[in-house]
């Protein structure tokens, strides 16, 4: 079998994949290892350390591993990633998906119609429709509820930058799981429905080992992006007094607000590293049920 | 494919660059001034000033003398630190604007971080010749100074006092020229205003959101009140009794419903400060005379009120008790002001430099005040122009004589934001103990608790 499937030779197929390669190494290798260079460094913005930042080694890290604030803001993107990316986004978008599958018609393309263009506005409007939604003396939210001067980005900022999320990102996992639900096939539905089973139990025997993969893969995705997602600065901007600062929000405020810029790089190389432990996660996960599959497959 | 859809982008984008060259080809050059200003926005005065009356002028006067120049102004009208990170970072990249609009407590950290240059490295002799320094007192001129060199020329200084709503005083039954003695009469009209329905009695900036100006309005001055600078003989001032003495004062504000805690967390904070004091809603405002003649100015300002003069009553800050102020003072304020320096990487370092001296020539200094109240640096146009605006007046012959200057030191920023943190800690409900504790290692982490005084 001849492994040059599409004939070009080996110098040709260099020099296909070289340009390529170079831009990953430019933009992506590079810039990757100069985090880690200042991350071991204390360099600054402003004042003595921008023009002779020093070699400090690992004290960023001690350092940002003993920070209260760091540990916070941890907890909170913890909180951010499962209640607006698995629990939100993954449960609305499935949701609506469902409900949505068998429709055809206004009803539906109007629904994915709104829930899509959540999505695709630009976040800066968004931001601003929701500062104006929620703003505690002239906010649309307080006038249809008749509660004056309820402050739900200082008394709740959490929560409404979870809310905003979900709202902002449920089109993905709605379309990845409607694309999914139309793989079932409906002979196996009615077949359930026929033999009595509920709708929790279509769903739990019949449809999750059907969309397994999907789910992961959506999960794998949108957690990544949730975790680092930077829009909710447009909202709350990490506040107040840091209640909404999930780590791209900590990191912005801590290395170009505050100058740190070498703090600022060995905790992005801390993000960095729990984005790939999460991926590796997901990737397991994935390959374990791939593997099953297969097994099943085989067996007889 | 993709690849080579990248490599075109790629070219596209370097042929792009190379259109940003400042020279044009034909001798003529461009420069470029930049501030925290903008057009119908912030520093509104400061924008048209510079879009109407320096740019035809200095144009004007460079083609007299033969040069064609193109002066372009770029405007912004964000917060002062969102600014302050774009223009360290455009120093940082070597491009920028030719002439900068800083605060003058930034110049030390520019300067050791090589952003700014001495004034007379970048643009020659002539600079420290120039005819204006014999006009702007030394104070003022320390503004842009470090180091004992001159990096930046001063565009005027300021000073903090309290503002009253003459209004809201006539109805909580307190006197229309109010002259508070004490930190404990503050808080007595405060109490009055409350009784009389006021929603915000008292506003004293707080926590972190505000940045500078709760540094700057607030924790300074009350502990310049308090008897105690932040940086004194070498050390900076720990967790003493007379910082507890400020966190004490803004616990009584905002635990017991004289001050509005909210507004000191939300992202907008002090722009809603003002406008909550034009509308009538805030009894007691501590700012600076900025706040005078660019916030609620009746023509020109972001809040306009249009019977300033008549309803904005104005008042030294007081000591906490009387002669408990630095250096045994009644009364007492903070000043800072902005300076305006040459950008080190400017290609045409010369013309850069005769736009910046003629912004500061007497001729343009008293143009931009048009009859609006300000110190401006140089003392042959105060001189003409005191006295048009009582305010102006007040500023400089009662403020300005009790005023102190913040340490002009790098590390200063950081200090800054440790004591905003103290501040919201208390605002928030925190314990004095507890917060002063806080900051204390937190100044402690930045200093060195060596350089630390209790």
């Amino acid at each position: 079998m001849s492994t040059d499937a599409a004939g070009l030779g080996r110098g040709r197929a260099v020099g296909f994949v070289l340009p390529a390669l170079v831009l990953i190494g430019v933009f992506l290798v590079f810039p990757a290892l100069w985090t880690i260079y200042l991350g071991l460094t204390d360099y600054r913005l402003t004042g003595l350390e921008a023009a002779e930042p020093r070699v400090v080694g690992l004290d960023n890290y001690t350092a940002a591993l003993g920070d209260e604030r760091f540990r916070g803001s941890l907890w909170l993107t913890a909180q951010y990633v499962l209640g607006s990316a698995v629990i939100g986004q993954a449960g609305l978008g499935f949701s609506i998906a469902w409900v949505l599958r068998d429709r055809r018609g206004p009803v539906k393309r109007v629904t994915e119609g709104l829930v899509l263009l959540a999505w695709i506005l630009p976040s800066s409007v968004v931001a601003f429709l929701w500062i104006a939604l929620l703003d505690r003396d002239e906010g649309t939210l307080n006038a249809l509820l008749h509660t004056p001067g309820l402050a739900w980005l200082l008394d709740h900022p959490m929560p409404s930058i979870i809310v905003f999320n979900v709202w902002r990102g449920t089109a993905f996992s709605m379309m990845l799981y409607g694309a999914a639900l139309a793989n079932v096939p409906p002979s196996h539905l009615e077949t359930a429905r026929l033999a009595g089973a509920s709708t929790f139990q279509q769903l739990r025997d019949v449809v999750v080992p059907r969309i397994k993969g999907h789910v992961l893969t959506n999960l794998l995705l949108i957690s990544l992006w949730t975790f680092n997602d930077f829009s909710a600065f447009q909202i709350t901007a990490g506040g107040p007094e840091g209640r909404s600062e999930i780590l791209p929000i900590y990191i912005y405020n801590v290395a170009l607000s505050g100058g740190r810029l070498g703090f600022g790089a060995a905790i992005s190389f801390l993000v960095l590293i729990i984005n790939l432990v999460v991926a590796f996660v997901y990737l397991r996960l994935l390959r374990t049920r791939r593997e099953d599959a297969r097994r099943e497959v085989a067996a007889p | 494919m993709k690849p080579a859809l990248v490599i075109l982008a790629a070219a596209v984008l370097a042929l792009a660059g190379c259109g940003t060259d400042g020279g044009s080809g034909d001798g003529a050059i461009t420069l470029v001034i930049t501030a925290n200003a903008i057009s119908g926005g912030k520093n509104a005065e400061s924008a048209d000033w510079t879009k109407q009356w320096v740019i035809p002028r200095f144009e004007a006067a460079q083609k007299a003398k033969g040069r064609d120049v193109h002066v372009l102004f770029q405007p912004s009208g964000v917060d002062d630190e969102q600014y302050k990170t774009k223009i360290a970072l455009d120093l940082k990249s070597r491009t920028g604007a030719d002439v900068i609009d800083l605060d003058g407590i930034w110049v030390g950290e520019f300067a050791q971080a090589g952003y700014v240059k001495p004034l007379a490295e970048v643009a020659g002799p002539e600079a420290d010749s120039w005819e204006g320094w014999g006009q702007i007192p030394t104070a003022v001129q320390g503004l842009g100074i470090f180091d004992g060199k001159r990096y930046a020329l001063p565009q005027g200084t300021d000073g903090r006092v309290l503002y009253y709503n003459r209004k809201l005083f006539e109805k909580a039954g307190l006197p229309s020229d109010w002259r508070p003695a004490s930190w404990q009469e503050i808080l007595d009209a405060g109490a009055a205003l409350k009784r009389a329905g006021v929603p915000i009695p008292i506003q004293v900036d707080a926590g972190t959101a505000m940045g500078e100006a709760t540094t700057m309005q607030g924790a300074l001055p009350l502990l310049a009140g308090a008897g105690a600078e932040i940086y004194a003989n070498g050390k900076w001032t720990g967790a003493s009794q007379a910082l507890k003495d400020v966190l004490g004062f803004y616990r009584q504000i905002y635990t017991t419903g004289l001050g509005d805690p909210k507004l000191q967390q939300e992202a907008q904070g002090r722009d809603k400060s003002f406008a909550r004091f034009a509308e009538g809603k805030i009894g007691i405002l501590a700012e600076g005379d900025y706040f005078w003649r660019a916030v609620i100015e009746p023509k020109a300002g972001v809040a306009p009120m249009a019977n300033r003069d008549a309803d904005v009553g104005y008042a030294l800050i007081p000591a906490a008790r009387p002669g408990a102020g630095i250096r045994g003072q009644d009364a007492v304020s903070m000043s800072g002001g902005a300076v305006r320096v040459l950008n080190p990487f400017s290609k045409n370092p010369k013309p850069a430099w005769e736009l910046l001296s003629f912004m500061h020539s007497a001729e343009a200094t008293a143009a931009q005040l048009a009859g609006a109240a300000r110190i401006t640096s140089r003392t042959d146009v105060n001189d003409q122009v005191l006295g048009v605006d009582p305010m102006l007046k007040f500023v400089s012959d009662e403020v300005l004589p009790v005023t102190a200057y913040r340490p002009p030191l790098a590390v200063y920023p950081q200090v800054s934001v440790a004591l905003q943190e103290a501040t919201a800690d208390v605002v928030s409900g925190t314990s004095v103990d507890e917060a002063a504790a806080s900051y204390q290692r937190k100044l402690e982490a930045i200093v060195g608790a060596s350089n630390v005084a209790r």
